[in-house]
C-alpha cells in the first residue's frame, strides 16, 4: 500500500488540503462524538413521547432502538459525509478528504480506496470469524462440550455464523466490486462515489454493534435469527437486528451502485458483448442485493416491533404466526447465496480464462445462466421449510424449482472446464485457488441435490449434512475465489508481487484442510447429528476430532496467507502493469493505477478473451507509456 | 510465447487526445451534466423499486397475518380524509416541479409550502388515528395496521424533512430551468411515498372478504 499511496498522492487532485494522518483520526473522533449526541437525542426523544402518553422515559431495547436510529446518522454525517456530501444540502461548498494514506480511514470517495477499505476489512473479520470456529471444532473434540457452557457455544457459533455470512456477502462484491468493476468497464469511478463511501462507513456500526451484543450475552438464533426464541431472548438480539440491518441498506445502496456503473460508466466501444465476465456477474449479483436484500430487513424490523412495539407478527399466543418469519426471511436468504456465489464465479472464469491462455468457453451462454439464476433464485426460498409444517401444496412447486437452478450453474460448470480444456494452464496461486474452487463446487452441487429433494431432505433437515454442505458452496465456491481474486489482483493493488512460495504453501494447506475437514463431516450428518447443538452422542466422537483436526490444519493455512500478504507489502518484487499478460482493462494500466484509473480514457475495440484467436482485434491497447510500468 | 494481442492493436487504434497525466478528472466532474441528470434519474428509479419489495413484503405480511379483512372500528372518515389530502399534496408537489422547471421560483416555494402543509396534516392524522384506535398492537390486524401505517408515516415524515430543505434552497434561488435535480429529485420521492399509500389505503381500509 506504500506504493499506492506514493503514486496517488502525486497525482490526487489539487482541492484537497495537504491533511495527515490526523485528520482521519479527528473525523473519526468526531464521528463517535455525534453519534454519542445522536444516541442520546433520540433516547431523550423517546422519553419524551413515553411520558406523554403515560408510560416510563425509559424502556431499555426501545430506547436503544430510537438512540441508534439518530447514532447513524451522526457516526456518518461526523465521520466525513457532512463534510464531502451533507454541507451541499444546506447550500455550502463541499470540503474534501485526505489525499495521503488517511484517505484509507476517511470518507473517500476513491472507489480503489474503498475496495481496498473493504478487503481490509472483511479479511480481517474473516479471520476473527474463524478464530470462532476454531473454538466450535475445540469444543467439538468432546461429546459433552470441552470448553464452553452451552449458552457461549450458542454465542460462539451465531457469532462465526453471523460474521462469515457478512464476509460472504460484501467480502467478494465490495472488494473486488469496488475495486476491478471501474477498472474493468475503463470508468474513472464508480456511477455514484459519494453513496459508494457512503455504504462502506455503514459497516463499522454493525461490527461495533455485534462485538456489543456479546456482553449483553449475546444472541443464540444463529444468523437465522428464527421466532420465537428472536422475539423473547436477550438484549444482544436487538443489537444482532439493528446490526444486520444496517448491513443491508449498505448492500442495497451498493447494489445501486454496481448497476449504474455497470449501465453507465462504460469506456468508449465497450458494449454488451464486450464486457468482462466478472462485471457480468456483479451486474445480476447486484440486482439481487439491490432487491431481495429489502426482504431481510422487513423480517428483522418485525422482528424488533416484536420485541419493542409489542407487535404479534409472531407471537402465536396473541394470532402471529412465526411461520412468517420464515417465508420473508428466505426470501431473501436464499438469494442471498448467489450475492456470493455470482461474483466468485465471475472472479473463477476469468482467471480461468487469463491463466490458461484461452477464450472463455461459451461466454454468451454463461453471462445468460447469470440472469436464469437471478430470475430462478425468487422462487426457491420454500426449499429451507420442508420440514417447517407449511401447507403441504408448496412442497412439490419448490422442490422442481430447485431443482431447475442445476440447469444454469451446471452451464456455468461446464464453461469452466470448457475454458480449461486442453489450455496451457499456468499453475500460478490464482490459478490453483480457481481449480479448486472449481472442484470444491462441483461437490458442493451434487450434495445439493440430497436437500433439494424431499425425502432425503426430511432425513438430513438441520443436520451437520447441511453444515458440510454450504460449507463447499459458501467456503469451496466463494471463499475460495476471494483468495484466487487476492492473489490475482495483488499486483495490481499494491503495486507487489505476493511471494509464490508462500502461496502455493497457502493453497494447498487450505484445500487439503478444507477437504478433509467437510467431507467426513457429512458422515455424523447422515447419522444424524445435530447442527447447532453443543453437544453430540458419544458414538460420533471419533469422526468428530477427525475433523476437528482438519480444521485446525485448515486454520493454520491462513498464518503463511498473513504473513505473505503484509511482507509482499514492503518486501514483494515491483509488479508490472500486466504480470499476467491479460487483455482485459484493469491490467492496461499501471499497477497501482493513478487516481483517475486511466491516464487517457480507454477505447475498447475487442473482446476480452480473444486468446491466440487469430485476427482478433485487441481488447484495449495498454494505457500506461513505457517509463511508467511494464 | 503467449502474447495479448496488445502490440497490434497499439498500430490500428486510432490516436487519441490525452489530458495530461495527474488532472484530476474524476466522476462527475468530467461527465456532462445531461449524462449525470440520466443517471442520477435512473437511480432514483431502482430506489423506488427496491423500496417497493419492502412494502410489499409488509403487505403481503399483512394478508397472511391478518386475512383480508379491515377492523369494524377503523375511523373511515379519518381514512378518507387524509388519503384525500395526501392526493392532493402529489398535485402540489407536482405544480412546484413544473414552475421551478420554467424559472417561476416564487411559484415553486407557494406550492412547496403547500405540499409541506399537506404532508405535515397527514402525518398528524395518522397519529390522531393511532391515539384513537379501538384495536390494540398485540391483535393480527393492528400489528399490520400500526407497523404498515408507522413505517409509511415514517417515509412521509422524511419526505417531509426533504421537502423543508428543498423549500430554504428554492428561496434562496439556487435552482432555475437549468438546474433543478434536487427539486425533482424531491418531489418524485413524494410521489413514491403517495403511491405506496393508494396500495396502503384500500389493504387496511377497505377489503374485505
Ligand atoms: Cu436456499
Amino acid at each position: 500500500m506504500t506504493d499506492a499511496v506514493a503514486h496517488a498522492h502525486g497525482a490526487a487532485g489539487g482541492d484537497g488540503p495537504a491533511y495527515t494522518g490526523w485528520y482521519a483520526a479527528g473525523r473519526m473522533a468526531r464521528g463517535v462524538a455525534w453519534a454519542a449526541v445522536g444516541f442520546a437525542l433520540g433516547v431523550a426523544l423517546l422519553a419524551v413521547v413515553r411520558n406523554i402518553t403515560g408510560h416510563d422515559g425509559w424502556s431499555k431495547e426501545a430506547s436503544i432502538c430510537a438512540g441508534y436510529l439518530l447514532a447513524l446518522p451522526g457516526w456518518l454525517f461526523g465521520m466525513g459525509m457532512w463534510d464531502g456530501w451533507g454541507r451541499e444540502w444546506f447550500g455550502h461548498k463541499v470540503k474534501h478528504a485526505p489525499s495521503d494514506w488517511g484517505r484509507y480511514f476517511s470518507f473517500c470517495h476513491d472507489h480503489k480506496v474503498i475496495g481496498i477499505q473493504y478487503l481490509a476489512t472483511f479479511v480481517f473479520l474473516f479471520l476473527f470469524a474463524g478464530l470462532f470456529a476454531m473454538v466450535i471444532r475445540w469444543q467439538l473434540l468432546s461429546p459433552n462440550g470441552a470448553i464452553l457452557t452451552n449458552a457461549q457455544y450458542n454465542s460462539v457459533m451465531s457469532m462465526h455464523g453471523t460474521v462469515m455470512i457478512a464476509v460472504a456477502v460484501a467480502g467478494v462484491a465490495g472488494s473486488f466490486g469496488n475495486y476491478i468493476l471501474p477498472l474493468q468497464l475503463g470508468a474513472d469511478d464508480m456511477a455514484f462515489p459519494r453513496l459508494n463511501a457512503m455504504s462502506f462507513w455503514l459497516i463499522p456500526p454493525v461490527a461495533v454493534l455485534l462485538l456489543a451484543a456479546l456482553p449483553m450475552g449475546g444472541w443464540d438464533t444463529g444468523w437465522t435469527a428464527y421466532p420465537p426464541l428472536s422475539t423473547t431472548n436477550g438484549t444482544g438480539q436487538l443489537m444482532f437486528n439493528l446490526a444486520i440491518i444496517t448491513f443491508g441498506l449498505s448492500s442495497i445502496l451498493s447494489g445501486l451502485n454496481f448497476i449504474c456503473t455497470f449501465i453507465f460508466m462504460r469506456a468508449e466501444g465497450m458494449t454488451w458483448s464486450r464486457i468482462p465476465v466478472f462485471s457480468w456477474s456483479l451486474f445480476a449479483m447486484a440486482w439481487i442485493a439491490l432487491l431481495f436484500t429489502q426482504l431481510f430487513a422487513v423480517s428483522l424490523i418485525m422482528v424488533t416491533l416484536d420485541r419493542v412495539a409489542g407487535t404479534s407478527w409472531f407471537n402465536a399466543t396473541h394470532g402471529g404466526q412465526p411461520l412468517l418469519y420464515q417465508h420473508v426471511f428466505w426470501f431473501y436468504s436464499h438469494p442471498a447465496v448467489y450475492i456470493f456465489v455470482l461474483p466468485a464465479f465471475g472472479i473463477i472464469l476469468e482467471i480461468l480464462s487469463h491463466l490458461s491462455r484461452k477464450p472463455l468457453f461459451a461466454y454468451k451462454w454463461v453471462v445468460g445462466a447469470f440472469f436464469g439464476i437471478l430470475g430462478l433464485s425468487g422462487i426457491v426460498w420454500a426449499h429451507h421449510m420442508f420440514t417447517s409444517t407449511m401447507d403441504a401444496r408448496l412442497l412439490k412447486p419448490f422442490l422442481i424449482t430447485t431443482e431447475l437452478i442445476s440447469i444454469p450453474t451446471g452451464l456455468i460448470f461446464l464453461a469452466a472446464l470448457g475454458t480449461i480444456w486442453q489450455g496451457k494452464l499456468w499453475l500460478r496461486v490464482p490459478m490453483l485457488f480457481a481449480l479448486g474452487e472449481v472442484f470444491n463446487f462441483l461437490i458442493g452441487g451434487v450434495t445439493g441435490i440430497f436437500l433439494a429433494d424431499l425425502p432425503t431432505d426430511i432425513h438430513l433437515q438441520d443436520t451437520y449434512f447441511v453444515v458440510a454442505h454450504f460449507h463447499y458452496t459458501i467456503v469451496g465456491g466463494e471463499i475460495f475465489a476471494l483468495f484466487a481474486g487476492i492473489y490475482f489482483w495483488y499486483p495490481k493493488i499494491t503495486g507487489r508481487m505476493y511471494n509464490e512460495r508462500l502461496g502455493q504453501w497457502h493453497f494447498w494447506l487450505m484445500f487439503l484442510g478444507f477437504n478433509f475437514t467437510f467431507i467426513p463431516m457429512f458422515w455424523p450428518g447422515i447419522q444424524g447429528m445435530n447442527r447447532r447443538i453443543a453437544e453430540y452422542t458419544p458414538d460420533l466422537q471419533n469422526i468428530n476430532i477427525v475433523v476437528s483436526v482438519m480444521a485446525f490444519i485448515l486454520g493454520a493455512s491462513f498464518l503463511p496467507f498473513v504473513w505473505n500478504m503484509l511482507a509482499s507489502l514492503f518486501r514483494g518484487e515491483r509488479a508490472q502493469a500486466n504480470p499476467w499478460r491479460a487483455r482485459t482493462l484493469e491490467w492496461q494500466t499501471t499497477s497501482p493505477p493513478p487516481v483517475e484509473n486511466f491516464p487517457v480514457p480507454p477505447l475498447v475495440t475487442g473482446g476480452p478473451y480473444d486468446y491466440g484467436v487469430p485476427g482478433a482485434a485487441v481488447h484495449a491497447a495498454p494505457a500506461y507509456s513505457a517509463a511508467a510500468g511494464d | 510465447m503467449v502474447t495479448t494481442g496488445n502490440e497490434a492493436a497499439l498500430r490500428t487504434a486510432p490516436p487519441r487526445q490525452a489530458p495530461a497525466y495527474g488532472e484530476a478528472v474524476h466522476a462527475g466532474h468530467q461527465m456532462p451534466k445531461s449524462k449525470r441528470a440520466h443517471i442520477n434519474r435512473v437511480a432514483l428509479w431502482m430506489f423506488f423499486f427496491s423500496e417497493s419489495f419492502m412494502f410489499g413484503g409488509l403487505l403481503a405480511g399483512k394478508f397472511y397475518l391478518a386475512g383480508a379483512g379491515h377492523d369494524a372500528h377503523l375511523d373511515q372518515f379519518l381514512g378518507l380524509l387524509i388519503t384525500s389530502i395526501l392526493l392532493l399534496s402529489s398535485v402540489t408537489a407536482y405544480q412546484a416541479e413544473t414552475a421551478i422547471k420554467h424559472g417561476k421560483t416564487g411559484q415553486c416555494v407557494a406550492w412547496l409550502f403547500l405540499t409541506i402543509v399537506f404532508g405535515a396534516i397527514f402525518a398528524v392524522g395518522v397519529g390522531f388515528e393511532w391515539a384513537t384506535a379501538h384495536f390494540s398492537v398485540h391483535e393480527p390486524f393492528g400489528t399490520a395496521f400500526f407497523a404498515m401505517t408507522g413505517i409509511h408515516a415514517a417515509h412521509v415524515i422524511s419526505g417531509v424533512f426533504m421537502l423543508v430543505l428543498i423549500y430554504r434552497l428554492v428561496r434562496r434561488g439556487r435552482f432555475g430551468p437549468d438546474h433543478y435535480w434536487p427539486v425533482e429529485a424531491t418531489v418524485k420521492y413524494w410521489h413514491f411515498v403517495d403511491v405506496v399509500w393508494v396500495f396502503f389505503y384500500p389493504a387496511l381500509y377497505l377489503t374485505t372478504w
